[in-house]
């Protein structure tokens, strides 16, 4: 007989701390392998073509960092969140809110042309956001009421809204009945980083940027000080005269600009125009970006890049492997758990005994 | 058969589901563990379900499939957050994200194929009495199996020692692991009945409420049943009270729609998600009644010391 026994270390271990994101994609590249073997493919081929073959051309590059930009916004932004114990699942909801409203300007007044049209778009993005966070938020301090239930609820609605829109009022007139908005004018897209090269846009610059402002603010400001000592023990927090509740508002507000910042970037940068759906999932996909990372916003930054491979190696393996697309969403929810479960290596020794030994020592 | 047994019947098709995950979370709660991987398991049940019926020809295998890939699941996020005292935040959504994309893998050959339909009940005499007939004797096996659990679960919950036991872990798991109970054995089977219920409310919409495969077909239910543990404030026979309310909520906006009142559809199917968000204001403004039913230990680890 043999039982797993789990006990606390004193001290939570340094070595684990930054050891665990690698023993957790360790592990699931071993997953990946047992899975392509059942389903018949050669396991070595298979990994290759899923996360080392679309390293090696420059136009999938730019589609790595196309689809990592989302990535790292929302997950830098829910980073702040988590560490002060806001559990904010409603990214995606916020990032179509932000792709919404950032996207008024060029739908409902395309001939509204100049340099400023962009940088408005994205502050609308953020604000657009924003708003959507602070429902939640406001629930949460005002009425007590579960953010992670409500959050998640306005997903369903925010997917709907913008089908509603993009069928009816913001439908392109000329788009023979297709879902679809008007294209955006030149002035009301995102430009390329390297147009010659590929598709990657400013959005990425922007992430970069958000991820290392945020990590600027936890790491070296009092406000970070609050958000992790609050996240830790509410109570330790009041004690310093913290508020709950002020925190609350401003990790989601925090949060809920960054997603809709991603929103519009998106929209503008990648897709051109609005479309029923705009996502594919990006909001959620974020959540395990942001544990990967270790919830260090410079950890997102590696860990987005990660998760965008896992994407772009699902489209790689359907064309040259025939395994469906949708495997990537296997290996992302597989990394979650191992992400995880590695975690708990920092705090709790794990070992394994068998009955005999056990009984062995009692005697002793 | 007149309209009003059939939007009745229909809006029982639309509750059951809702109140047999409901049911699974609540016990799972009780216990003092929040499974966050209500959907997930739902899905991964409603994709098995789906799967093995078409396979087998048989419903009723499909049903016990789907209850078995439901604990199956279930124990992935047992092991995690019981065994290695993983933060069951995290763990449930982790499972959550896991099964809507394993069963979107899983299902993609069975999109558009004609599912396997769980006949319904019929005694004869007894299902032709007019008005009630339908209703009482007419309906879905898995209909009756979720007004069984209602029964039971309150039973077991509030009538029996193991019940006591169990609501002893989730209110104080320190004082029951001191008074010899075995908090992390009795866990184990609570999240482990939860994956059933679930995996249980899945085969309902893949064998009865729509007998097909849909890539997410669960949409947001298991979330739902979420809430409904939170607006039943923790007892069996509110959350059936709730259920039939959402049903009546979706079913409502559904003819609603049919009839073509001039609201889009867009906004009348996103009523079940709002009607959530206001109930859930409406329960937890309530801070008292919360307060004296969440069990204490509900979501917190458990490092038993020796």
């Amino acid at each position: 007989m043999m039982r797993i026994e789990i006990v606390k270390r004193p001290q939570h271990s340094v070595l684990f701390s930054a050891l665990s994101p690698f023993i957790a994609l360790f592990l699931t590249l071993i997953a990946g392998a047992i899975l392509f073997s059942v389903l018949g493919k050669n396991p070595i081929s298979a990994l290759y073509s899923y996360f080392i073959e679309p390293l090696t051309e420059v136009w999938s590059i730019h589609e790595l960092l196309v689809k990592a930009a989302p990535l790292i916004l929302i997950a830098v932004g829910l980073s702040v969140c988590f560490l002060s114990n806001n559990w904010n699942i409603g990214a995606e909801g916020q990032f179509i809110a932000g792709g919404i409203a950032g996207s008024i300007l060029p739908v409902v007044f395309p001939d509204f042309q100049g340099w400023y049209v962009l940088p408005i778009m994205l502050l609308l993005g953020m604000a657009g956001g924003m708003a959507y966070a602070t429902i939640p938020a406001f629930l949460k301090v005002r009425f007590n009421t579960n953010e992670i239930l409500t959050s998640l609820m306005l997903v369903y609605v925010a997917q709907l809204f913008l089908d509603w829109l993009v069928r009816g009022p913001w439908r392109n007139p000329q788009g023979y009945n297709f879902p679809e908005t008007v294209q955006f004018s030149d002035s009301a897209i995102l430009p390329a980083i390297w147009p010659d090269s590929g598709r990657a846009h400013w959005g990425f610059a922007l992430a970069i940027i958000a991820a290392v402002v945020v990590w600027f603010m936890l790491s070296r400001t009092l406000n970070g000080f609050e958000i992790k000592v609050l996240g830790r023990s509410s109570r330790a927090g009041r004690f310093a005269g913290f508020s709950a509740g002020r925190l609350t508002f401003f990790a989601f507000l925090v949060s809920g600009a960054l997603a809709g910042l991603a929103g519009i970037a998106e929209v503008s940068g990648a897709v051109g125009q609005l479309r029923t759906s705009i996502s594919p999932g990006y909001g959620f996909t974020a959540i395990i970006v942001a544990f990967l990372g270790r919830l260090n916003p410079l950890g997102i930054i590696a860990a987005g890049l990660v998760l965008a491979l896992s994407y772009l190696g699902g489209e790689a393996a359907q064309i040259s492997l025939g395994i469906s697309e949708k495997s990537a969403r296997i290996f992302q929810g597989i990394i979650l758990f191992f992400v995880l479960a590695s975690d708990s290596l920092i705090y709790y020794r794990i070992r394994i005994v068998s009955r005999l030994s056990e009984t062995a020592l009692k005697g002793a | 058969m007149t309209m009003f047994e059939a939007i009745l019947l229909t809006v029982a098709t639309a509750a059951t589901p809702l109140l047999i995950a409901a049911l699974g979370e609540l016990v799972v709660e009780r216990s003092g563990v929040l499974n966050l991987g209500v959907e997930g398991m739902m899905v991964m049940g409603a994709v098995t379900g789906f799967a093995v019926a078409q396979y087998t020809g048989s419903a009723w295998l499909g049903m016990f499939a789907a209850i078995l890939a439901g604990a199956a699941f279930s124990l992935l996020f047992g092991f995690l957050t019981l065994t290695l005292i993983t933060n069951q935040v995290a763990t449930g959504l982790a499972l959550t994200l896991l099964g809507l994309g394993a069963s979107a893998m899983i299902g993609e050959s069975f999109v558009g194929l004609p599912g396997v339909r769980m006949d319904s009940l019929y005694i004869q005499g007894l299902t032709d009495i007019p008005y009630v007939g339908k209703v009482l004797f007419g309906q879905d096996p898995i209909f009756y199996i979720s007004i069984l659990l209602t029964i039971g679960v309150a039973w077991f919950l509030f009538r029996t020692r193991a019940g006591l036991t169990l609501r002893a872990v989730g209110d104080n798991h320190t004082s029951a692991h001191a008074l010899g109970v075995p908090v992390v054995r009795i866990r184990y089977l609570a999240v482990i009945f939860g994956g059933a219920c679930a995996g249980l409310a899945g085969a309902q919409l893949s064998l009865v409420y729509v007998p097909q495969w849909v890539e997410n077909m669960t949409s947001g239910r298991g979330w739902i049943a979420l809430a409904l543990v939170v607006f039943a404030s923790w007892r069996p026979w509110r959350i059936l009270a709730g259920a039939y309310l959402f049903g009546a909520v979706t079913i409502g906006q559904l003819h609603a729609q049919a009839l073509g009142i001039g609201v889009p559809s867009q906004f009348m199917s996103s009523l079940p998600y709002l009607a959530t968000i206001i109930v859930l204001v409406l329960i937890s403004r309530n801070k008292r009644l919360t307060l004296m039913n969440t069990p204490t230990s509900l979501g917190k680890p458990f490092v038993p010391d020796r």
